[in-house]
């Protein structure tokens, strides 16, 4: 019965019931899409981060990333990559070999970071082959390099060409090579595009005269939750041996742009869903106010005030609940068409984007939490609510009420 | 058997500056199957009398024993159970929970008791039945006339069972008709069922039906007629 009475009692003024309504669901459908659209973007640059380049987790040798030089490699062989690979949750194990070098073709020469890659084991990690925008991707044991786009632009070079590489390899020792240019790669993230070389691991290892020497290990693992359980396993498994590193370490920046960003937004969302909760305050004042006297009544004929306030409580709730569900109703096949649908930029504001290195495209995302959260924020703002019926029923006087 | 007895019973109220003296010194005892109506004029002290012998209010001093509980000894939820279970309560503007029918009216008293659906409904369709509303039980107060409502009220106020009803001025908002058949209702429930009513009323028709008329004034009993004799 309680519900009942709360439910027709919703409905006792229905257009201001009606707008209470509206004022919940305009504040779920806009933060949903407003979290989706930061959720998806976050999303998307994190598996850029993770997923094109640094992986969620690398190890490398002690005190490699303070330094990065070619002076910090660790030995690698099969026992090695079989322990990192056999700890749970990860799922992919690939070694690299990183420095940098001076490119030069003709006339032009650029400094840029010299990748020796696993060709095979690179592109089940990081799908390197399908950003091919020319020519062709690197075997094993190919003794060519694949370019990123604005490197190649900057060079000058095209597919077929040859470029010399000069850099210091391992003890100070020179490194010069040859290297014709197989392909040249295209990312949608931009700052990829300004990376570097990407050569045979192999290659690498005699340019820079580090045999079967790394500079990381990259490990992609099940899922950004599982990150730092992995680390953790990692480092119970090889203690200080190497550096253990995860995604957000390497890459404080993109980690300090989401968590600001978030922050931003959260006062934004704040005060969206303060909006609501003065609506739902503003209607369950007038609704105490109109129902005094029946309250009095009720109480008068037995109703017990704990049970009254359940009444209300139910009443406050239902507001929310039918905000909540409207506002699932249009928020959720929207996201789940923008999820498909991603939103391309264009022109200047396209160019804008890519200026800052993002790629530009607005991503959503429909993960559980997004949902979750704004049922979890309407019920936390009808328990607040809420207090106010609770603290008039309590300190309600029957003959006031009855004489209202 | 005494279903009422009040003794000395006193309220002072405090709200402004000045002291109103609403009762003094009140004693009473009212007999199961009373039909009582109390009397007086405005300021007299009926309504605040009606709602101590109801429980809603609580006396400054004094005693109030209804079916030989000391009501003044319950705390406020156990005085809330109390009415629930003892007490019926007929308005003066009816005051029908306005979103429920007339059968979910009466039912939510026995809900609020307890009783199971299949006991509780039975009774409220004697009860409508008893009060000539078998037919509307679906309509809402708002589809009811000023009569029909109060009839429900009266079911409403008899679907617990009480050991007595207390009316605050029930016939105040009903045409001659109405207010006739509400007491005839209310009178063929007293005899048949041995119901004890007790009336707060202006309403000289109430009077005349009265088996009881007590007379207050300033807060004082000054007159208790019973109709074959005067105390």
């Amino acid at each position: 019965m309680n519900l009942k009475l709360a439910w027709r009692n919703l409905w006792r003024n229905k257009r201001r019931t009606l707008i209470t309504v509206a004022s919940i669901f305009f504040g779920v459908l806009l933060s949903t899409f407003m979290t989706s659209m930061q959720e998806g973007t976050y999303s998307r640059m994190i598996d850029n981060v993770v997923g094109f380049y640094s992986g969620y987790v690398q190890v490398h040798a002690p005190d490699y990333w303070a330094n990065k030089t070619i002076e910090y490699t660790l030995p690698v062989n099969d026992s090695l990559l079989k322990a990192i690979g056999n700890t749970p949750d990860v799922k992919t194990v690939v070694p690299r070999l990183e420095s940098y070098a001076l490119l030069s073709f003709q006339d032009n020469t650029k400094g840029a970071a010299l990748l020796g890659i696993d060709p095979e084991k690179e592109n089940q990690m990081t799908n390197l082959a399908h950003w091919i925008d020319r020519g062709s991707y690197l075997q094993n044991g190919d003794d060519g390099a694949l370019l990123a786009f604005n490197l190649a632009r900057n060079l000058g070079v095209e597919v077929g060409d040859t470029l010399v590489v000069i850099s210091q390899g391992f003890h100070g020792a020179s490194a010069a090579a040859l290297l014709p240019v197989r392909g040249i790669l295209k990312f949608p993230a931009p700052t990829m595009n300004n990376l570097g070389a990407y050569i045979d691991l192999n290659a690498a290892q005699d340019f820079f005269s580090v045999p079967d020497r790394c500079t990381s290990i990259v490990l992609m693992v099940n899922g950004y939750s599982r990150v730092d359980q992995v680390k953790s396993r990692l480092v119970a498994k090889f203690g200080n041996r190497y550096e253990i590193m995860t995604w957000d370490e390497m890459d404080p920046l993109t980690k300090n742009m989401i968590d600001a960003d978030r922050s931003g937004a959260y006062i934004t969302k704040g005060i969206l869903y303060a909006l609501v909760g003065f609506g739902i305050f503003g209607t369950v004042i007038m609704m105490m106010a109109e129902r005094r006297k029946e309250m009095g009544v009720l109480i008068a004929i037995g109703m017990q005030k704990h049970k009254l306030g359940t009444t209300l409580f139910y009443e406050t709730l239902l507001i929310g609940l039918v905000g909540v569900i409207a506002g699932f109703a249009v928020s959720c096949p929207l996201i789940l068409y923008l999820v498909y649908h991603p939103i391309p930029f264009t022109g200047e504001t396209a160019k804008a984007y890519e200026q800052f290195g993002f790629e530009p495209v607005m991503y959503f995302s429909a993960k559980w939490f997004i949902f979750a959260r704004q049922v979890l924020i309407v019920f936390i703002l009808v328990l607040l609510v809420y207090l106010y019926p609770l603290a008039k029923t309590a300190r309600l006087r029957l003959t006031k009420a009855l004489r209202a | 058997m005494n279903v009422i007895e009040v003794k000395k019973l006193n309220k002072i109220y405090n709200e402004s500056e000045v002291k109103v003296q609403a009762l003094s010194e009140v004693d009473l005892a009212i007999e199961q199957g009373e039909f009582t109506a109390i009397v007086g004029p405005s300021g007299s002290g009926k309504t605040t009398f009606l709602n101590m012998l109801g429980g809603l209010d609580e006396p400054t001093s004094g005693e109030i024993h209804i079916g030989g509980t000391d009501i003044r000894g319950l705390s406020s939820s156990q005085l809330i159970d109390f009415r629930l279970r003892n007490i019926g309560f007929v308005f003066q503007a009816y005051n029908l929970i306005p979103v429920l029918t007339a059968k979910e009216n009466v039912e939510f008293i026995m809900e609020l008791q307890g009783v199971s659906k299949k006991d509780r409904e039975a009774r409220t369709m004697e009860l409508l039945e008893a009060v000539g509303l078998k037919g509307r039980e679906n309509s809402r107060p708002a589809k009811l006339s000023g009569g029909q409502q109060q009839r429900v009220a009266v079911a409403r106020a008899l679907a617990s069972k009480p050991k007595f009803v207390l009316a605050d001025e029930p016939t105040a908002n009903l045409d001659s008709k109405s207010t006739e058949n509400l007491l005839e209702l209310m009178e063929e429930l007293n005899r048949k069922e041995n119901v004890t009513f007790i009336f707060s009323t202006h309403d000289q028709r109430v009077v005349n039906k009265a088996r009881r008329v007590i007379t207050l004034e300033d807060g004082k009993i000054i007159r208790d007629i019973r109709k074959n004799h005067t105390i």
